[in-house]
């Protein structure tokens, strides 16, 4: 997208005549950091946008949106840039709606369980701001103390407890969308069902290509009785991968089940200490939650088919800032690998769960074929691997090897029946990959419901489609 | 930025470079915004320290200028809490990028007049020398007695020369000053060991009678305490402001004067000086004839409650019926990552009632003397931490850093509140002095 420097001093003068001129970010040094999330630059590039804005309202959003759309220009969003696949990089310039002073939550209803929130607010203010009540937010991806609400919208992010709870799809109520030429839409609400199409499911998870979210109604939870958490150590991933199987094959439904291996171990105790035990090839954190006899009856049933599945040590958190610590090392763990090389690749694959040993099998393969030290940490009960592609940028030839290695994967994985993405998006890094997973016609009718709300292409364009998209479903006007 | 930059560091030179280890260790994973003071208040990420961290891989990249204003005004703006170093999963010192980003700019270029003024009378004459502290302090005294305090600011003169705000932070002075090798407590009942207590600079002057608590309560518990001759300011203003030779120097003094063997440890009683104190390692990194000593020296450096916590209370404390509430200082709570032992040691006082506040760890504006230079933001968050602290219902506040308490006790004041503001070696001492009325002669 190009665009002349008079066109850019109007666009710039409108936006702050919206939102006047402290929250019309268009300067070198400012702008500089919008051209980051926690997506590697190596792999996603250096893009800048011709402005980021700060609204706070949903009229603002929709007059900056009529603004893009009268210039022709992209229009994309960003919470607090945690994403890792490049979903709020501006790889075609344009504008970038930043929604962190939307952070208001607008409203809590604990009698029909749901609360209105704003896209800004983060993950984890929402749970803090319930718990004085006894309620929380059940989705919680790693990054949940920086990570915004509109961001987990978005990619439809999940969460080590998104093996009991499911994923934000799942706790969605309602959204407010603010459509590419500005129009401000409406879709469900709180009730618990709500007729017609269920376009709340649609916007969620589609990266801002179809809109921007401006509010959420989601689901809240009354704060479970209890919380044990064990952790167990293993011989090897493969080991620990059939414990998991055997654990959920019993019937126990645990509502978080990670793991992690020694690498990834290394990392995070270099980075803040948690007390994992760095001798360990494999681990598992297992979580259970619910009244307090249920947990106990179930912590014990699940050490022992981790003792018989080849557990060698067993530990149970005694006190809950020590599952605390443990959780905030795992939550911590993608950060940390910056304590062992300056980038990482995310792949955020997903297999069948009895899978899990065969895929750990082919990610130590792949390492060692390209040559390559790859961490595991992920979420084990729901078969969503985190393979983390370590590297340094400056080696020579080193990208063409980690994006060889992750496309290799990334096959692997569906080879398996699984998925190349889990939870973290598809954005600017796994688009074309989709191409492993869909038919030229399933991407037509994808390109067809984008069309339908994005008819010039305008709102979050090159992202989540492969990049020959043109080609698919009706030829743009 | 380039994505293949042969040359780096293009952008800064001579001495005191942010060191590129640090900037790499950084992946940009934005665990940092959420707890960091600046970027709560503004909402924009220039003003985080992710933001910040990429303004300085951009100066050291050639991408920015080191002049460029933007970069000066944020590494301005950072309050250097710390708070992001305690969050952050890679482990990046965070605190080290921005004082040698500091560091550069002092280097490259004359700062503005009014700040160059405000620096160069507040580190170099005033923390220069204990004498010089004194001498000041004595001055501030004779001000604020002789009515002069009032006059002055009838004239508005304060406000004329551009440090108005600096009035209504000036710190009462105490009426006896603590001068180092003056005073010594000897432990009480069986002896546990001998400590040496910096004085520090305003710590000595306005917070005299704190020493003299943090004495008390430590030879109440078993230790000799002594204020070693010699020694003087901690360098930490100096080095934050960017002035790293000058805190070298004070760092060298201190080493000198209270790295002896005699000493168990090194007490610090102001979460800002026990900060920069235990990171002289850093700072003397380069000079071959301290840095082995700094290594050694910062194993001893501990905070008054973290060695109190430590070593445990020999005696339990008499009964203060009082609500009160802690502010977490940055510089403790982040920089030197405590926060248990403090409140440890006021859950030890019986009928001490502890009531936590919201944000208790965002940093409450002082920041050594950003607030001199900083006012709007620094005012900002004194409000957003009085707001906090109030809602809580405490009669007393209670941190452990000077600078902490000249801000809320500033912002109390403007209120009207009559909400107090303590160090927690104060409550401390006052609980001990119950036990003595309670059993006399003990």
């Amino acid at each position: 997208m190009t665009i002349t420097t008079d066109q850019s001093t109007v666009v710039i003068d409108a936006l702050r005549a919206v939102l006047g001129a402290d929250y019309v970010v268009s300067d070198r040094a400012g702008l500089g950091v919008y051209e980051l999330d926690a997506s590697d630059e190596a792999i996603t590039g250096i893009h800048r946008p011709l402005a980021a804005v700060l609204p706070e309202t949903t009229e603002e959003v929709a007059e900056v949106a009529r603004i893009a759309a009268e210039h022709d220009l992209p229009l994309l969003a960003r919470g607090s840039g945690t994403g890792l696949a490049g979903g709020a990089i501006a790889t075609q310039g344009g504008v970038m709606v930043v929604t962190t002073r939307m952070n208001r939550i607008v409203e809590v209803n604990l009698i029909d369980r749901y609360a209105v929130v704003q896209p800004g607010v983060v993950n984890l203010d929402l749970s803090t701001h319930l718990a004085p009540q006894g309620f929380y937010y059940a989705p919680d991806p790693s990054s949940q103390r920086a990570c915004s609400i509109g961001g987990n919208l978005g990619n439809n992010s999940g969460g080590p407890h998104c093996l009991k709870y499911g994923v934000t799809n799942n706790h969605v109520l309602g959204l407010e969308v603010v459509l590419p030429g500005g129009e401000v839409c409406r879709f469900g609400g709180p009730s618990a069902e709500n007729p017609g199409h269920d376009l709340t499911g649609l916007i969620v998870g589609s990266e801002a290509t179809l809109g921007i979210i401006t509010s959420a109604t989601v689901r809240i939870l009354p704060l479970p009785e209890e919380k044990g958490v064990l952790l167990a150590t293993f011989e090897s991933m493969e080991t620990a991968s059939r414990a998991v199987s055997a654990t959920i094959a019993d019937g126990i439904l645990p509502s978080a089940l990670e793991m992690m291996d020694k690498v990834t171990i290394s990392a995070i105790e270099a980075g803040i200490g948690a007390g994992y035990p760095r001798d360990a090839e494999a681990v598992l954190l297992v979580e259970l939650d619910g009244p307090t006899q249920t947990v106990g009856e179930e912590r014990e049933r699940v050490a022992e088919i981790l003792s018989e599945h080849g557990a060698m040590t067993l530990s149970v958190a005694e006190t809950a800032e020590e599952a605390e610590l443990l959780w905030w090392g795992r939550k911590a763990a993608f950060g940390a690998m910056g304590r062992l090389a300056p980038n990482y690749h995310l792949t955020d694959t997903v297999v069948p769960r009895s899978k899990l040993p065969e895929a750990m099998q082919l990610v130590a393969e792949v390492a060692s074929d390209y040559d390559l030290i790859i961490a595991n940490v992920f979420h084990a009960g729901d078969g969503n691997l985190h393979p983390l592609i370590l590297f340094d940028r400056k080696e020579p030839g080193i990208m063409e090897r980690v994006l060889d290695a992750s496309s290799v994967l990334m096959q692997h994985c569906i080879d398996l029946g699984g998925a190349i993405s889990g939870e973290h998006g598809i954005g600017i890094e796994k688009n074309d990959a989709l191409t492993l997973m869909y038919s030229d016609i399933d991407f037509g009718e994808m390109a067809r419901v984008k069309r339908a709300l994005d008819p010039r292409d305008l709102a979050n364009p090159g992202k989540v489609f492969p990049s020959n998209f043109d080609r698919f479903g009706e030829p743009l006007d | 930025m380039s994505t293949t930059t042969t040359q780096p560091r293009r952008g800064f030179s001579g001495p005191d470079q942010p060191p590129e280890d640090v900037m790499r260790a950084c992946v940009h994973c934005g665990f940092c915004l959420p707890v960091c003071p600046t970027y709560r208040e503004t909402h924009r990420e220039r003003s985080s320290p992710r933001g910040r961290i990429w303004l300085i891989k951009a100066v050291s990249e050639g991408e920015l200028d080191i002049s460029d204003p933007v970069f000066k005004s944020e590494m301005s703006l950072c309050l250097n809490c710390r708070a992001c170093e305690a969050v952050c999963p890679s482990g990046v010192q965070y605190g080290e990028l921005v004082e040698s980003a500091r560091a550069q700019i002092v280097q490259h270029e004359p700062q503005p007049a009014s700040a160059r003024a405000a620096k160069a009378v507040g580190m170099k004459l005033l923390l220069g020398s204990p004498r010089a502290t004194r001498a000041a302090s004595y001055g501030a005294k004779v001000y604020a007695k002789s009515g002069l305090g009032s006059a002055v600011g009838a004239t508005g003169l304060m406000s004329k020369i551009g440090l108005g705000h600096a009035e209504a932070l000036r710190p009462a002075m105490q009426d006896e000053f603590l001068v180092a090798g003056r005073e010594s407590w000897p432990a009480i009942g069986s002896r546990r060991g001998t400590v040496a207590l910096l004085a520090g600079c305003v710590m000595s002057t306005a917070f005299a009678e704190v020493h003299r608590a943090t004495a008390r309560v430590l030879a109440r518990n078993g230790f000799d305490v002594v204020v070693p001759p010699n020694q003087g300011c901690c360098g930490a203003l100096s080095v934050h402001a960017g002035e790293a030779d000058h805190g070298r120097a004070l760092a060298k003094r201190n080493i000198d004067a209270l790295g002896g063997p005699e000493f168990d440890a090194i007490i610090v009683n102001a979460a800002g000086c026990g900060a920069a104190m235990k990171e002289y390692d850093f700072l003397l990194r380069e000079d071959p004839a301290y840095a082995d000593k700094a290594a050694t020296f910062v194993e001893r450096v501990k905070d008054a409650s973290e060695f109190l916590a430590e070593a445990g209370l020999v005696e339990t404390p008499g009964a203060l019926p009082i609500t009160a509430t802690y502010q977490d200082a940055c510089h403790l709570a982040h920089a030197q990552r405590i926060t248990k032992q403090p409140r440890e040691l006021l859950r030890a006082i019986p009928e001490l009632d502890l009531v936590e506040m919201s944000e208790s760890d965002l940093c409450c504006g002082s920041a050594g003397i950003y607030n001199l230079l900083q006012t709007e933001m620094a005012g900002q968050l004194r409000e957003r931490k009085v707001d906090h602290a109030t809602a809580t219902g405490a009669a007393v506040i209670v941190s452990a850093n000077p600078g902490c308490m000249l801000q809320m006790r500033a912002g109390l004041a403007a209120r009207g509140s009559d909400v107090q503001v303590e160090h927690l070696m104060t409550i401390l001492d006052r609980a001990y002095a119950q036990v003595e009325q309670e059993t006399p002669g003990a």
